[in-house]
């Protein structure tokens, strides 16, 4: 543990953009852009599978204030994928702008570009469409192998080999193993033998997909757009729309909200095809309703565990089998499922002699998804967590004994997790702390409180990254600006989650400044240094420490420029924050000074740029526990209490870091207990508005106690891990197990809804 | 048709369409604090008040707030400003797009009710989601400022 | 959203209901659920100049105009006196403040929305509604009218002495119910209505006196068991997104028993 005294980090001070947001302030997308853009519409498929036989705009176009419309026969024929990932992507090249064959209730059949919203609306109407319908695949244990397929085009093109064949309706497969898990299965006393189930969740940020267009100055393609991802998005509207990146730049506002969904370009070609194509400037806003049914929701998966344990409850084996339904496109498919089990498995590296981890994803003909906060980890940590629940009921032992006896502890070689060392884990403390503040022993014993209710606790553990290892890059560039103030500039993206201010506290930290000595700027493909982007748990851990080098490379300009200044050589100066000291004489020279010396007859460049990478993904480690209350009669549950500690190593801001925390809790809570996904017989959704997709409300979560036990993680800046996915993987295993407590029966599908409770059904 | 309101204080006359709403009337005169959120009456984002009173602005016509007093953020900025800090010191703001709709909905709880209780305050936002915060810190927040008020 | 040609406040109820005999206009009441249709309309009647905002009260009734809002009656001290805070219970969990704010009265029975826990809470007291055509008809004979394009003007709830009560199944809080319930002991009778089945809001029929409970009488758990046996043997339940036909009729015996046990 570092024990040093930080001036601005593990402080809780507000967020840079804070005051701008509590008052209103126009800094979104929609917010900053001209009023006379076009409108840009989407006219989307009614039918789950089915080709375009004829398309017929000429009343549409007719219809005063269109502008244009276009259909596939407009659009350039490259296939590309719009997930955001490092090229060369994990995820097929599946896609075109707007594809003759629609693969799901939703998907693209005509671009409307119009002066008003009502004049779009009204062409859409008026666009007379001929449709083949096709047979479509609608249940996802029927998608490998089956003779509808989902993508038979020719063309289909995966740039990482990763098990997929489009000719079988794969998108990846694989299986990995580690021991004999069969032989040590055949030699377990108990073997837990389960399958889970968790739906395609939507997250349902409160501002939808939205992206702005316009020809700049230049005549280049200007995106201001709601991303996670600016570079990529770059590089995959180059691909899309088949014009070269110098002619494309994307930059992003405020973004209210993302969770990964705008780690995909849900969005942004259809606008940018737009602008290319008239040269206007375009403005295309999901209405709620797209955001629920054409964008980038979670994969939905089955999880097959097998968990062989002896008597004493030490786990020896765990099997998973993931099946994951990736639908109509591959975006991030073949990567969200490496979590289940790379993120779960681990968890028990304690004791697990031997695992095997296999998966398939498929195609079919629903919604395709994306990236959501969790990223498979989330699914395969309801099973696992679920899975050691069971086992310790089934053996009667106190369900946190049974993980005191098999956890990660600091310093273990985790084999299922590339074999990376747990370096900084306080996962262990994590158990026993959360066990003193939520009152385990007095909470677990199953309460009667009258009148059909019952009062009953849970448990879970999980465990995230930090990082994707070897791949992601993080950057920033720090500039020594007049008066001593520092610009940061970054190409990660913050959407909410406070990353502007967390880099900005770590870089006045480096420089021993005042956080407001730091303007933040982020993120514009034309300013910022390369980032993947936000996503993968990687911005604190991974710019963080970007910022950390930059700002010791900046600190060597500064006193090269400062040794002229007090004429002395650099290794007889101090840096000081507020002043450089020339050691041997004594003397001081100003920041203030320094900086007006960077701007008059210099020729030091007072600016650093540093990238950094991590070889390693150093997992934070959370234990959460809840206490409901249920209503046998109605099946209703109450959370009462949802206590939670994190291990996300030094949290660089606790006041965001806990409230990260809550809120991955409560999209959690609404995946357990409200949150559904479902389809009518013809593949449509029927969650598709605000109406019908339940996001908790207030009243909907209990109390939350969130706290922190630290770890130092060596590779992480100030010892930092990350924090903003683990958050949302302990609601699903801790609630079902609470509920089991309540009613004796196990649900294993989620969501857990008061009628599977009351009827005794999962 | 022609309508008359009153807009942060300001009489403003126009020609609108009939099935204009007010969510687009006020983001058209530059209360851009007002957002959609949804379209099916259910996400707070919007939330303006009518005389006073918090309403959702996606779910009116301008027409019927034709003769009425409308109040956005952009016309309450001190009021806001006397509680938001609090808020701020939490980082419950978070992405704050539903910032400007849950604090004139705490607004308009803090004129009916000067001392909510935490459960008073948690059923008069009901009507406000938030997908970022879990609501925690906003509670924590807006409890921090009612105590400040108080010692 | 509704395409809307004209926008009206009529000056007059007479000048609203001639207006309103056209099949293109539509009375707009709170314009909540109005505006997530897609048609065309001609004209929007609003009534919001004709005084129906008003709650009055005699000593024998509660007259709530047409355009009173959900959150003014919920709010309202004593109508929820009268009722011992049955409606304000019932409209609580109704999507937000700002929502119960545009509500109105009016629009919600005139709906006779199947989710409505408005409808179902008021079809057990002693409740009229004043059509400007067809005049004062009890509530209970208004759920089962067809729509037509008469006025709904004001909602009567005559002072009976009574209690009641109100129970509702939510999977969230703010969410449509999957089951409403609301009960009511007055003049020696009970009075149990059932919403949401997803069907609209019924009254349960008094099979041979099965609902007769004078006032002397507690109301016994085995007394209480029958009803809610019978209430769930005789209400009829659909399946939708929210619940099964097995799971309402469950929820029937168990919220009318809750409802009853509150009136003993």
């Amino acid at each position: 543990m570092d024990n040093k005294d930080f001036r601005s980090v593990q402080r809780s001070v507000r967020k840079k953009d804070a005051m701008q947001l509590l008052l209103g302030k126009p800094v979104y997308t929609e917010d900053v852009v001209p009023r006379d853009a076009l409108v840009v519409k989407i006219l989307r498929s009614p039918h789950a599978n089915a080709l375009v036989e004829t398309i017929d705009t000429t009343i549409a176009k007719k219809v005063p204030g269109v502008v244009d419309i276009y259909t596939w026969e407009d659009v350039p024929q490259n296939r590309f994928t719009i997930a955001g990932q490092t090229y060369p992507e994990f995820s097929p090249y599946d896609r075109l702008i707007i594809d003759r064959h629609v693969r799901f209730s939703g998907d693209v059949v005509a671009i409307i570009a119009a002066e008003t919203e009502k004049a779009a609306v009204k062409a859409m109407k008026l666009i007379k469409v001929k449709y083949q319908v096709l047979d479509a695949v609608l249940d996802f244990h029927t998608a490998k192998d089956n003779p509808t397929l989902v993508h038979p085009e020719e063309d289909w093109y995966p740039p990482i080999e990763c098990g997929g064949d489009a000719r079988r309706n794969l998108v990846a497969s694989d299986c990995e193993a580690h021991g004999d898990v069969e032989a040590v299965l055949a030699d377990c006393d108990v073997v837990v033998d389960r399958v889970y189930r968790t739906r395609a969740f939507n997250q349902a940020m409160m501002e939808t997909f939205r992206t702005y267009t316009q020809m700049d100055r230049y005549g280049r393609l200007h995106v201001i757009s709601s991303t996670q991802i600016v570079f990529h998005c770059r590089r995959i509207l180059s691909r899309a729309l088949g014009i070269p990146k110098s002619r494309i730049r994307v930059e992003k506002p405020r973004i209210g909200g993302g969770f990964g969904a705008k780690q995909t370009a849900v969005c942004e070609v259809y606008p940018a095809f737009v602008t290319m194509k008239t040269g206007r400037p375009a403005m295309l806003i999901y209405t709620r309703n797209e955001s629920q049914i054409a964008a980038s929701p979670r994969h939905a998966m089955e999880i097959h565990v097998r968990l062989g344990a002896d008597k004493t409850g030490k786990i020896r084996a765990l099997d998973l089998y993931t099946l994951s339904d990736s639908g109509a496109f591959g975006d991030h498919g073949p990567t969200t499922v490496g979590l289940s089990g790379h993120k779960s498995i681990p968890l028990y590296t304690g004791s697990v002699e031997a695992f095997r981890f296999g998966y398939d994803v498929v195609y079919t003909n629903h919604q395709a998804a994306g990236a959501y906060r969790g990223y498979g980890a989330t699914q395969g940590i309801f099973a696992v967590e679920s899975a050691v629940n069971e086992l310790a009921d089934r053996l009667g032992m106190d369900p946190t004994v049974i993980r005191d006896m098999n956890m990660v502890r600091e310093g273990m070689t985790m084999p299922a997790y590339y074999n990376e060392t747990a370096n900084a884990c306080a996962l262990d403390r994590c158990m026993s702390r959360c066990k003193e503040i939520f009152g385990w022993d007095e909470k677990f014993p199953v309460r009667d409180m009258g009148n059909g209710k019952v009062r009953a606790a849970g448990v879970a553990m999980a465990m995230q990254g930090s990082a994707i290892s070897s791949v992601d890059v993080g950057s920033a560039t720090v500039t020594l600006g007049d008066d001593g103030m520092y610009n940061l500039t970054i190409g990660a993206a913050d959407m909410g989650t406070g990353c502007d201010t967390i880099l900005a506290q770590m870089a006045a930290e480096c420089l021993d400044c005042d956080l407001d000595q730091i303007a933040v700027f982020g993120a514009d493909t034309d300013t910022s240094p390369y980032d993947s982007g936000s996503y993968a748990s990687s911005t604190t851990y991974l710019t963080g420490k970007a910022v950390e080098k930059a700002c010791l490379d900046l600190r060597k300009a500064i006193i090269d420029l400062a040794a002229e200044l007090l004429d002395c050589a650099p290794e007889d100066v101090e840096f000081k924050g507020n002043h450089a000291l020339c050691l041997s004489s004594g003397k001081t020279v100003s920041i203030e000074d320094i900086s007006y010396k960077a701007q008059f007859n210099n020729t030091r460049s007072v600016v650093a740029s540093a990238t950094h990478s991590s070889p390693v993904s150093p997992p934070p480690f959370m234990v959460g526990m809840v206490e409901i209350e249920l209503d046998k009669l109605t099946g209703h549950v109450e959370i009462l209490d949802y206590k939670a500690v994190v291990d996300c190593g030094t949290p660089i801001n606790p006041a965001l870091a806990r409230v990260q925390t809550e809120g991955g809790l409560v999209q959690g809570i609404g995946h357990t207990l409200m949150e559904n996904v479902t389809y009518d017989k013809t593949g449509r959704p029927i969650e598709s508005s605000f109406m019908q997709y339940k996001v908790p409300t207030r009243l909907d979560m209990g109390r939350l106690q969130v706290e922190f036990e630290q770890s130092y993680e060596p590779t992480g800046p100030f010892g930092a891990k990350s924090i903003g996915e683990i958050v949302i993987n302990t609601p699903a295993p801790a609630i079902a197990h609470a509920i089991f407590r309540a009613t004796g029966q196990w649900h294993r599908t989620l969501p857990i809804t008061p009628e599977a409770i009351a009827l005794g059904k999962d | 048709m022609e309508i008359k309101l009153t807009l942060n204080g300001k009489v403003i006359t126009e020609e609108i369409e009939a099935d204009l709403l007010l969510i687009d009337f006020v983001r058209k005169h530059g209360c851009y604090s007002v957002k959609r959120g949804c379209e099916t009456s259910g996400c707070g984002l919007c939330t303006v008040l009518m005389d006073g009173k918090p309403v959702f602005s996606c779910s009116i016509l301008a027409a019927r707030a034709g003769g009425h007093s409308i109040q956005t953020l952009e016309g309450l900025q001190e009021e806001a400003s006397e509680f938001i800090g609090f808020i701020a010191d939490q980082g419950a703001d978070q992405c704050g797009f539903c910032n400007p709709g849950m604090v004139m909905n705490t607004i308009a709880l803090l004129r009916e009710n000067p001392d909510p209780t935490d459960d008073e305050i948690r059923a008069y936002l009901a009507g406000n989601l938030c997908r970022c915060s879990g609501y925690e810190g906003q509670l924590r927040g807006i409890r921090a400022f009612l105590d400040s008020r108080r010692s | 959203m509704q395409n809307i040609r004209n926008y009206v406040r009529p000056q007059s109820l007479e000048e609203a209901y001639t207006l309103n005999q056209k099949r293109s206009s539509r009375i707009i009441g709170g314009m909540l659920w109005l505006k997530m249709g897609n048609g065309n309309i001609q004209t929007a009647i609003d009534l919001c100049d004709l005084g129906l905002d008003t709650i009055e009260e005699t000593d024998e009734q509660f007259t709530i105009g047409a355009m009173v809002s959900l959150r003014t009656l919920e709010q309202h001290e004593a109508f929820n006196a009268y009722c011992g805070g049955a409606f304000a219970l019932a409209v609580g969990d109704i999507i937000g403040v700002q929502f119960r704010n545009l509500a109105t009265i009016g629009g919600s029975l005139w709906g006779r929305f199947g989710f409505s826990d408005v409808l179902t809470v008021l079809l057990s007291m002693d409740c009229q509604v004043e059509l400007y055509h067809a005049g004062i008809v009890p509530l209970s004979e208004f759920v089962n009218m067809k729509r037509d394009r008469d006025i709904l003007v004001r909602v009567i709830v005559r002072k009976t002495p009574g209690r009641f009560a109100y129970q509702a199944m939510r999977i969230q809080r703010t969410d449509f119910p999957v089951l409403t319930c609301s009960a009511s002991r007055m003049n020696g009778q009970l009075q149990i209505a059932v919403g949401a089945r997803p069907g609209r809001a019924m009254l349960l029929p008094d099979a041979n006196g099965l609902l007769s409970a004078p006032d002397e009488q507690p109301l016994t758990p085995e007394k209480i068991e029958t009803l809610a046996g019978y209430a769930a043997d005789t209400v009829p339940t659909g399946s939708n997104l929210r619940g099964s036909s097995e799971y309402r009729t469950h929820l029937v015996r168990v919220l009318v028993s809750r409802a009853l046990g509150e009136l003993i």
